[in-house]
C-alpha cells in the first residue's frame, strides 16, 4: 500500500554558495534509504498515466516497484529496455512536464519523484554492476547513424539490440553530441555520458569520431559502403544572433561556442590549451535551459555579475523551473522584461592599435511590458519607448536558439527540408523524403530536449527495422 | 590517431607535414580546410589544406608557429602521431570557367595559395602569381610556384630577394598595364587581403579572399568563425572559407582575430624554451 502521507523527498544538493565556484555535480542523488522511501509513494496505478507522458515509454510503475522491493538491478533492466541512456535522462529530462506531470499523486499533492528514482537506479547500476550486455546475434544488416547525440545513440542502441551492426559517425573528436559539448559537467558529469557510451559499445556499436557526414563521407557513399539505412541525428546547427549592432565585438559569444569551449574543450581547467574569456560581468541573452547553463558556467568561471536578459517575464521563461531556481540560488541575476538593442565596444580614438579596441564594454537594453497574447498564447513583449538603459558588462552570450545544421542537406540529393532548415520527416516513423534515410532530434525539430531527441531515435529505429525486414 | 608521414622545416617558423588521413585525402580540394588537435588537452585549430595525395592517402599542411598549439605541433617528428584530424571542411575554391587568374599569396598564406594555383594551372588557366615575404629567409615554395605560374613575381619587404615592396604594387601595375584577369585570388594575412581588395576594387576585378578565423567545430555549430560579408553574418566554416573580397568587413575580422591575443602570448611563452630560458636567466 502506498504511503499517502509522506511528502516528496527532496534532492540533496551542493550548497549554492559552494557550488557556484566549482564544476562538480550540483544534485547529489538519492541514497538507498531515500529511494526506498520515495518508491513507497507510488500508487502503482493500473492505467499508468505516467508511462504515456514518457517519450520513450519506460514502464515506470514496474521499475518503481522493483526499487520498493530493493531489487535495484532489476529496476535498471526495466528502464534499460526502453531507454539507452537512463543515467542521462534521470538528470536532464524535464520530468515535471512529462511523466511526473501525469502522476496521480500530483493532482492533490506532489508527484512521485520519478526522475530522481530513475537517476538513482542508473547510478546504482553503474556503481555496482559488472555485467556487460552480450552482443546480440548479427542479423546480417548494417545501419549507419550520423551524429552521436541523444537521438543517434538511442537509435544505435535500439538497432543493436535487434541484431543490426551499427556504425555511428561523429564529426567531433568525442562521442556524445550535446551531452558532451552542450550540457555542463555540473549538471551532467561527462564520466556518466562515457559510461552510457561504453555500454553501447559493449552492445557491438562502432563509433567513428572525426568523420563529418556530408563532407568526409556523403550519405550516398554510406549506401555504397553497404549500409542499408541511414539515420541522421546531426543535431542543432548554426547559432542565431539578434541582428543588433555590436554582435561581432570581442567578448560576444554564441552559447554554443561558450559552452563548447568550457564543456568539450575543458577551457575551465588549467591544463587545457583552449582559451575562454574570464569576464567580470556577463549578460546571457535568452531564457532557455541553454541560457541557464551558460549563465551558471560564467559564474563558475569567476564572473562577479551574471545576468539573464530575457524579454518576457518569469512566467514565460522556457527553461526548466529547477534550472531557474538553481541559477537564482547561485546568484545569477534575472533582468526580465528587458531586450538588448545594441552592444557597445571600446574604442580608443588616439590609438588604433590599442588591444582593448573592439572589446565589449556594455549592452544597451530597452524595458518591455507584456501586451496581447500571440498565436501561441504567450503574451507578446512590447517595448516601452524611451526606457533605454546601459548594462555594465564585458561579455555577452547569445542564447536565442539555433537553426538545423546545413551540411548534410547541401550534399544529399532528395532530402527535403522545411523553411527553417529542419529535415522533413513523417512523424510516426522519422522517414525522410529520401528512401532509406531517417532523421530525428534537433536536425528535424530545431532546438528541443534530450528526451524528445531520444524518442525520435527510438521511433526511427523501429521504422528502420521494419523497412529493412520488408526489403529482404 | 593520425601519423606524421613526412616533416620538413621550410623556414625558421614554417613547417610542412604530410599527415596520414586517407578519408580526408580522398575528398580534399584546394581551398578547403581541416581541423586538428595535437593531443588530448589540445585545442582544435583549423588549417587550410596545402596539398594532398589521394594515392598515398596523405594531406599536406603547412603552418607557421604562432601560438601554443602550432608550437606543440612543430615539435612532433616523422613517425609520431597527432590525436585528431578531420575534414575536408568548407567549400573548395571555385575554379570553373577561369581563363586567367592572378594569385596573390602572403607569407605562410602562400602554402594554401599554391594548391589553388596548381589546380588552375592543371585546368589550363593562365596563372600569374605574386608572392610576398618579409625577407629572403622566410621565402617558401618558390620552385613549386614557378612550375605552375606563367608569370611569377616575388616580393620581399626588405628587398633581400625578388623585388622590394608589397604585393599590391606589382598587382596594380599588372592591372594598369592591361592584364585582363577574370579573378584575383588573395590568400595571406588579413591586412594584406584588405589592401589587395583596395587595389582591385577601383578596377572592378573580381577578388576572392580566403578567411581563416577562430573556430572550434568547423561544421557550423559554434558560430565562432562568423564574419560580416555584405552586411550579413556569415560562417567561414560552412559558407566559406572563400568570400567575395569586396564584401568582407576586414576591420571587424582583424579585431575578432585578436580576441585571444593575450592568452596565446602567455601560452606560447609557457611552452617556448627560449622564453623560459630568458626568464630563468633573469
Amino acid at each position: 500500500m502506498a504511503d499517502l502521507k509522506m511528502p516528496r523527498n527532496p534532492m540533496p544538493s551542493q550548497d549554492p554558495k559552494v557550488r557556484a565556484h566549482n564544476f562538480e555535480e550540483v544534485a547529489l542523488g538519492y541514497t538507498e534509504e531515500t529511494a526506498l522511501m520515495e518508491a513507497t509513494r507510488c500508487l502503482s496505478c493500473k492505467n499508468m498515466p505516467c508511462v504515456s507522458g514518457c517519450p520513450v515509454n519506460i514502464n515506470i510503475p514496474a521499475f518503481i516497484e522493483k526499487v520498493r522491493e530493493g531489487e535495484f538491478e532489476e529496476a535498471y533492466h526495466i528502464i534499460h529496455e526502453s531507454s539507452s541512456l537512463p543515467a542521462v535522462c534521470g538528470r536532464v529530462c524535464p520530468q515535471e512536464n512529462q511523466c511526473e506531470k501525469r502522476c496521480v499523486r500530483g493532482i492533490k499533492g506532489e508527484a512521485v519523484a520519478i526522475g530522481r528514482l530513475e537517476r538513482f537506479v542508473a547510478d546504482w547500476h553503474n556503481a555496482h554492476s559488472n555485467e556487460h550486455p552480450s552482443i546480440p546475434e548479427f542479423n546480417g544488416h548494417k545501419v549507419a547513424v550520423v551524429g552521436s547525440g541523444p537521438s543517434g545513440l538511442t537509435c544505435a542502441g535500439d538497432l543493436a539490440k535487434r541484431g543490426y551492426k551499427v556504425t555511428v559517425f561523429e564529426a567531433l573528436h568525442l562521442a556524445g553530441g550535446v551531452l558532451v559539448y552542450g550540457i555542463p559537467e555540473f549538471r551532467l558529469p561527462k564520466a556518466i555520458v562515457q559510461k552510457e557510451i561504453d555500454t553501447l559499445r559493449a552492445l557491438g556499436v562502432d563509433i567513428e569520431t572525426n568523420v563529418v557526414i556530408g563532407k568526409t563521407i556523403t550519405v550516398d557513399e554510406l549506401f555504397d559502403m553497404g549500409y542499408e539505412a541511414v539515420f541522421i541525428g546531426s543535431g542543432a546547427g548554426l547559432p542565431r544572433f539578434m541582428g543588433i549592432p555590436g554582435e561581432s565585438l570581442k567578448g560576444v559569444y554564441s552559447a554554443n561556442e561558450f559552452l563548447t569551449r568550457s564543456n568539450l574543450m575543458k577551457a575551465y581547467r588549467e591544463d587545457s590549451d583552449t582559451p575562454i574569456m574570464k569576464a567580470k560581468s556577463v549578460a546571457v541573452v535568452g531564457g532557455g535551459n541553454v541560457a541557464m547553463d551558460a549563465a551558471r558556467t560564467a559564474l563558475r568561471l569567476g564572473a562577479e555579475n551574471v545576468y539573464i536578459v530575457y524579454r518576457r517575464s518569469l512566467d514565460e521563461l522556457p527553461a526548466r523551473r529547477e534550472e531557474v531556481e538553481h541559477a537564482m540560488e547561485e546568484g545569477v541575476q534575472f533582468k526580465l522584461l528587458n531586450n538588448p538593442t545594441r552592444i557597445i565596444g571600446y574604442n580608443n580614438p588616439d590609438d588604433k592599435r590599442d588591444p582593448k579596441n573592439g572589446c565589449v564594454i556594455g549592452m544597451e537594453c530597452l524595458k518591455m511590458e507584456l501586451g496581447e497574447p500571440d498565436e501561441r498564447g504567450r503574451r507578446r513583449p512590447v517595448a516601452i519607448p524611451g526606457s533605454e538603459f546601459l548594462l555594465d558588462v564585458d561579455c555577452v552570450i547569445m542564447s536565442i536558439g539555433t537553426s538545423p545544421n546545413p551540411l548534410i542537406k547541401s550534399t544529399t540529393e532528395g532530402l527535403s527540408v522545411n523553411s527553417k532548415g529542419g529535415i522533413i520527416v513523417e512523424e510516426e516513423t522519422g522517414k525522410t523524403t529520401r528512401e532509406g534515410v531517417y532523421a530525428g532530434g534537433d536536425a528535424v525539430t530545431g532546438a528541443a530536449t534530450v528526451i524528445l531527441a531520444m524518442g525520435a531515435g527510438k521511433t526511427a529505429a523501429k521504422a528502420i527495422d521494419e523497412y529493412i525486414k520488408n526489403n529482404k | 590517431m593520425y601519423k606524421i608521414i613526412r616533416k620538413k622545416v621550410l623556414n625558421p617558423t614554417v613547417v610542412m607535414m604530410d599527415i596520414d588521413a586517407p578519408l580526408v585525402a580522398r575528398k580534399a580540394e584546394a581551398g578547403q580546410f581541416i581541423i586538428l588537435r595535437v593531443d588530448d588537452a589540445g585545442e582544435r585549430i583549423p588549417l587550410t589544406v596545402a596539398g594532398y595525395s589521394r594515392e598515398e592517402g596523405t594531406v599536406k599542411i603547412i603552418f607557421q608557429v604562432v601560438g601554443a598549439t602550432t608550437k606543440k605541433l612543430s615539435a612532433k617528428e616523422e613517425g609520431e602521431f597527432i590525436c585528431d584530424f578531420v575534414g575536408p571542411l568548407g567549400r573548395p575554391t571555385a575554379t570553373e570557367g577561369l581563363k586567367k587568374v592572378c594569385i596573390v599569396g602572403g607569407g605562410v598564406g602562400c602554402a594554401i595559395a599554391l594548391p589553388v594555383a596548381q589546380k588552375l594551372h592543371a585546368l589550363g588557366c593562365e596563372v600569374h602569381s605574386i608572392i610576398g615575404f618579409r625577407s629572403k629567409d622566410l621565402l617558401i615554395l618558390e620552385d613549386e610556384f614557378k612550375s605552375c605560374s606563367a608569370k611569377l613575381t616575388i616580393m620581399t619587404d626588405d628587398g633581400s630577394y625578388g623585388e622590394k615592396g608589397v604585393v599590391t604594387a606589382p598587382l596594380k601595375e599588372a592591372i594598369e598595364a592591361g592584364e585582363a584577369y577574370d579573378e584575383v585570388i588573395a590568400i595571406g594575412p588579413l591586412v594584406m587581403m584588405k589592401f589587395v581588395v583596395a587595389t582591385t576594387k577601383p578596377f572592378g576585378v573580381k577578388t576572392t579572399v580566403s578567411m581563416n578565423p577562430i573556430m572550434i567545430d568547423g561544421t557550423g555549430m559554434c558560430g565562432g568563425c562568423r564574419l560580416t560579408v555584405g552586411g550579413e553574418t556569415k560562417f567561414a566554416c560552412v559558407d566559406g572559407p572563400d568570400f567575395d573580397g569586396f564584401l568582407v568587413d576586414f576591420d571587424e575580422a582583424m579585431q575578432r582575430g585578436s580576441m585571444y591575443g593575450e592568452f596565446e602570448r602567455h601560452a606560447y611563452e609557457d611552452t617556448c624554451n627560449l622564453f623560459k630560458e630568458a626568464r630563468e636567466n633573469g
